[in-house]
């Protein structure tokens, strides 16, 4: 992301329209604030407000149920396997399409991104019924081949937004220089690209992490995390620990955001050339 | 000077990989398809596969009687979808993705539109990210965080009393279609954790497209005598319509197909994706899930060929 | 005289343009060659060519006698000067310098010695712990130039080494190139588009036009007698003169062309050897060391004349615009011209 050095003539915003920005942003965070507050509240059966103590039992209540143990541990496997799959396919798409042009570039680069475009009902009835036409029992395997197809896309954009900013001759260089297509990847490539790969591999893990729509259809008996949170909201008895969960989800889906920022953050002059 | 550097001859170490390296070099059409193989495979056998697949089931008979799926070929699915029942479904859903949109965009728009023009260096990358936290921030907490504000009791009702407002929201509450018996079982609060959720997906957009709106052009309209309201409708108004579209592109769509916010918020009635689902798990009626799956698809692509003409894509 | 890289009839298209229809030439070992032209005129795509970024459509390269094709770069004795110098941005000076040698399998500490050994000979000494970013464009141009060099190639590609530095960088620039191609002995392909520096540099330079050769020549050759109107045109100013007018003051229908500093104003009786036309004045330039005249003639042809300001006494001051001059120039001066492209339409027509 680019600031333009220069405040723009010097003019000021009216108050109405910094109340309105200012205002949109508390909105944005508000519910978020919510939750975070309602984690360490002392009650345990409802909704109320405002919270009537502190407290951090909650946290050794919900980390001794393993029903809670055993979602977090199926989530955080799938979200690294579904993670590792993307990684490769979106690294191996990018590498095709970033340069070269060939017949069927468009239709392979929309069909990437199809599946974060369409409903999640869809790609996760279609793959669902797939699944059942195969004859494939749904669980763990179908989560993660459902997670994979829509990560794919979040580590393409990355790497081939990076690829797109590394001066092609950088590559030519090398390879004038002696080094073959192998020792040129994993001299050059690589540590030009190592940022955008982990930047993509955060988000993808992120958004594996934390997806439900597509996870419902093809998680048969499995609970990821999403799922069990989605269970509990017809538990009104296990709101505390509920809440305790829903916060714990909410930073690790909120922090690679974080990261990739500041992973992929003053583009520009990072990967270049001697040219200004 | 010359014979102070050996000269180097490149040596033809020729192991198994610099052959390799030295084919793929020679055949650029190899090397790409090495690269292509894999992702083409995934996505073509499984997901496309999938997608044709259900397209398929959706000629499939159902037998209400038995509950069965036999392969028998039949439109009935997709004509069911014209009965009132399902259009009603659809009509709702319909409804709320377009007014979701619009109250999405006249939110984002102040937000969008102050990150654009008023911020610069930190202060715009701060905004950034609060923009960009939320947007990623788990949908399922999200979603979770409102039932807890509009709940007996809970956040919204709190300030709603303190603030004496109550005989305002009885009042909304009041208006057949929008309100409901309270908050959380209301019209009005589907629609403002919709609204709430895909927020951040209208505000890039269009400060994405703002942001593009070259200084001069402004100053070129100031310095024909604009004064800064018929700037902003004469020119920034319209040159953000396609960062509105863009944005509307994923507000409307992501509306269309979420059945966890209907299910969680909002008095009873089917969305399109609650209806799927139900016919699918409950109900076990695979080929009519199949045919509605078809409805947001059609909406979804007669709604990007409108926006397509408001320049959304050059936006995206 | 065995030659560094020959190409015979390469063509290399991409789709439908032809940016590179049959050249051929020779460049022997040692020489310092320039491949002259404008932008698109193929020079480029030549230069890549040879170093294997690009394989021909047709014909045939050789580098030091070898057929090129199919021989990947990174087997080619071949290194290039990028026009963007293309540094690793993630590597220091030092490891820049030293890459060639690493992937060739040089052990470290000797490879380091020869970087450092590079960068001294460019005057970068002491330099090697510092990234790319941190130094000025000229600098980054040395540090591209001793990462090519200290691999030893036997041929040294340039691709408009100099065209990102200001003036006097640039030609001091001029200056080292050409003293370390003579101290190396090392063939210097360099590809420019601009003359001045391509005839101050070169022992030979191809002139490029629209993805052929209009001349190859010697750099006093290309500017006393070039071969086309074109290359006429492209490597300094000149009159060119076609037609009725050209036949009537050579007495042969050929066009031919007249450097504007070959011609000079003068009364009185014109010498056997000399041709006098006469014409307004319609414009005057002072360019400082020259003054330069645009004459319209009798004929309607308008002509380029310049005139040294070898006196302190400014001669421009004598002439007026609107002023009716005669102009006048030795024969020999003027140089017939075989234009390639009615050449090779009359060849194809045979």
């Amino acid at each position: 992301m680019r600031s333009k050095p220069v405040p723009k003539q010097g003019e000021h915003a009216s108050w109405g329209l910094k109340l309105a920005a200012w205002g949109g942003l508390v909105f944005l965070h508000f519910p978020i604030l919510i939750i975070f507050v309602y984690a360490f509240n002392t009650e345990d059966a409802a909704f109320s407000f405002p919270p009537q103590g502190f407290t951090l039992k909650w946290f050794s209540v919900a980390f001794a149920r393993p029903d809670v143990l055993e979602s977090i541990k199926l989530s955080l496997q799938i979200a690294c396997v579904a993670t590792l799959i993307a990684l490769v396919l979106g690294t191996l798409a990018s590498a095709a399409l970033y340069r070269r042009d060939f017949f069927g570039k468009d239709g392979i680069s929309l069909m990437l991104i199809l599946p974060i475009a369409l409903p999640g009902i869809i790609t996760g009835l279609a793959l669902l019924s797939a699944f059942k036409t195969l004859g494939i029992e749904p669980g763990m395997f179908t989560i993660i081949v459902g997670h994979a197809t829509f990560c794919v896309v979040i580590v393409y954009n990355n790497v081939i937004a990076r690829l797109r900013r590394t001066s092609h001759t950088l590559i030519e260089a090398s390879m004038d220089l002696g080094a073959d297509g192998w020792q040129t990847f994993r001299y050059i490539i690589m540590p030009n690209l190592g940022s955008a790969l982990l930047a993509g591999g955060m988000l993808a893990f992120a958004l594996s992490f934390d997806e439900i729509i597509v996870t419902t259809f093809t998680a048969g008996h499995e609970r990821t995390l999403p799922i069990w949170l989605l269970n509990q909201l017809s538990r009104p008895r296990d709101v505390p620990v509920t809440n305790v969960v829903a916060m714990l989800v909410m930073i690790v889906t909120m922090l690679p955001i974080l990261g990739a920022y500041y992973l992929t953050r003053g583009g520009e002059s990072a990967a270049g050339s001697g040219v200004k | 000077m010359s014979q102070t550097l050996a000269h180097y001859a490149p040596m033809h170490r020729q192991s198994p990989l610099r052959r390799f390296a030295n084919l793929l070099y020679r055949r650029p059409n190899l090397y790409l398809s090495l690269l292509l193989i894999p992702p083409l495979l995934w996505f073509g056998a499984i997901y496309l596969g999938s997608l044709l697949g259900l397209l398929w089931q959706g000629f499939y008979t159902f037998d209400d009687f038995s509950m069965a799926v036999t392969p028998d070929l039949t439109l009935a699915n997709f004509g069911a979808l014209f009965s009132p029942s399902n259009f009603d479904v659809i009509q709702r859903t319909l409804t709320m993705a377009i007014a979701v949109s619009i109250a999405s965009a006249i939110v984002a728009f102040p937000v969008a539109y102050y990150m654009a023009r008023y911020t610069t260096g930190k202060t715009k990358a701060f905004f950034y990210i609060a923009v960009m936290m939320p947007m990623w921030a788990s949908y399922i907490v999200k979603a979770y965080a409102w039932t807890l504000l509009l709940a007996k009791g809970g956040v919204a009702q709190w300030f709603v009393q303190h603030l004496g407002l109550a005989p305002v929201l009885q009042l909304i509450l009041g208006i057949p279609g929008v309100g409901g018996s309270t908050l959380s079982t209301s019209h009005l609060g589907r629609f403002m954790v919709f609204v709430y959720i895909w927020l951040p997906f209208m505000i890039l957009p269009i400060q994405a497209s703002l942001e593009r709106l070259p200084p001069s052009l402004l100053q070129a309209s100031a310095d024909l005598g604009a004064k800064p309201r018929q700037t902003f409708m004469q020119v920034i108004l319209p040159l953000s319509v396609p960062g509105i579209a863009a944005g509307s592109i994923f507000t409307f769509s992501l509306t269309l197909g979420d059945f966890i916010v209907p299910q969680l918020i909002g008095p009873p009635g089917y969305f399109i994706g609650s209806m799927v689902y139900a016919q699918q798990g409950a109900i076990g009626n695979m080929p009519m899930a199949a045919a509605f799956t078809l409805v947001p698809i059609v909406l979804i692509a007669i709604y990007l060929s409108i926006v397509k003409r408001l320049g959304a894509f050059d936006a995206l | 005289m065995t030659l560094a890289v020959q190409f015979t009839h390469v063509s290399r298209h991409f789709g439908e343009v032809m940016a590179v229809d049959r050249v051929s030439i020779d460049i022997k070992d040692g020489e310092f060659f320039s491949m002259l032209g404008p932008s698109g005129s193929g020079k480029t795509t030549c230069l890549r060519l040879i170093a294997g970024f690009e394989q021909p459509s047709a014909g045939s390269i050789r580098i030091h006698g070898e057929e090129a094709a199919g021989t990947p770069p990174y087997q080619r004795d071949v290194n290039t000067v990028f026009q963007d110098y293309a540094l690793f941005p993630h590597m220091n000076v030092r490891d820049n310098v030293a890459y060639g040698l690493k992937v060739k399998g040089v052990v470290k500490s000797e490879r380091l010695a020869r970087a450092e050994e590079a960068l001294s000979m460019v005057a970068l000494g002491g330099y090697g712990h510092r990234k790319p970013v941190q130094l000025s464009g000229g600098q980054r141009q040395r540090v591209a130039l001793a990462r090519a060099l200290v691999n030893r190639p036997r041929v040294l590609l340039l691709d408009e080494p100099l065209g990102a530095l200001d003036l006097k960088l640039r030609e001091q620039m001029q200056s080292e190139l050409k003293k370390l191609q003579r101290q190396l002995g090392i063939t210097f392909i360099f590809v420019t588009h601009d003359q001045t520096e391509a005839l101050s540099m070169s022992d030979r330079v191809a002139v490029f036009n629209k993805g052929r050769i209009e001349q190859v020549d010697t750099p006093r050759n290309l500017y006393m007698k070039p071969a086309t109107s074109f290359v006429a045109e492209f490597v300094g100013t000149s009159n060119v003169l076609r037609g009725e007018l050209a036949h009537q003051l050579s007495g042969n229908a050929r066009a031919f062309s007249i450097r504007p500093e070959h011609i000079r104003f003068a009364e009185g009786p014109v010498a056997s050897h000399e041709i006098e036309v006469s014409g307004l004045l319609y414009d005057i330039q002072y360019q400082g060391s020259a003054t330069r005249y645009e004459l319209k003639l009798d004929t309607g042809q308008t002509l380029s004349v310049s005139q040294a300001n070898t006196q302190w006494l400014d001669t421009s001051a004598q002439h007026q615009t609107g002023q009716r001059i005669c102009a006048r120039w030795a024969r020999e001066a003027m140089i017939p011209l075989h234009d390639v492209a009615t050449e090779s339409a009359a060849s194809e027509a045979h």
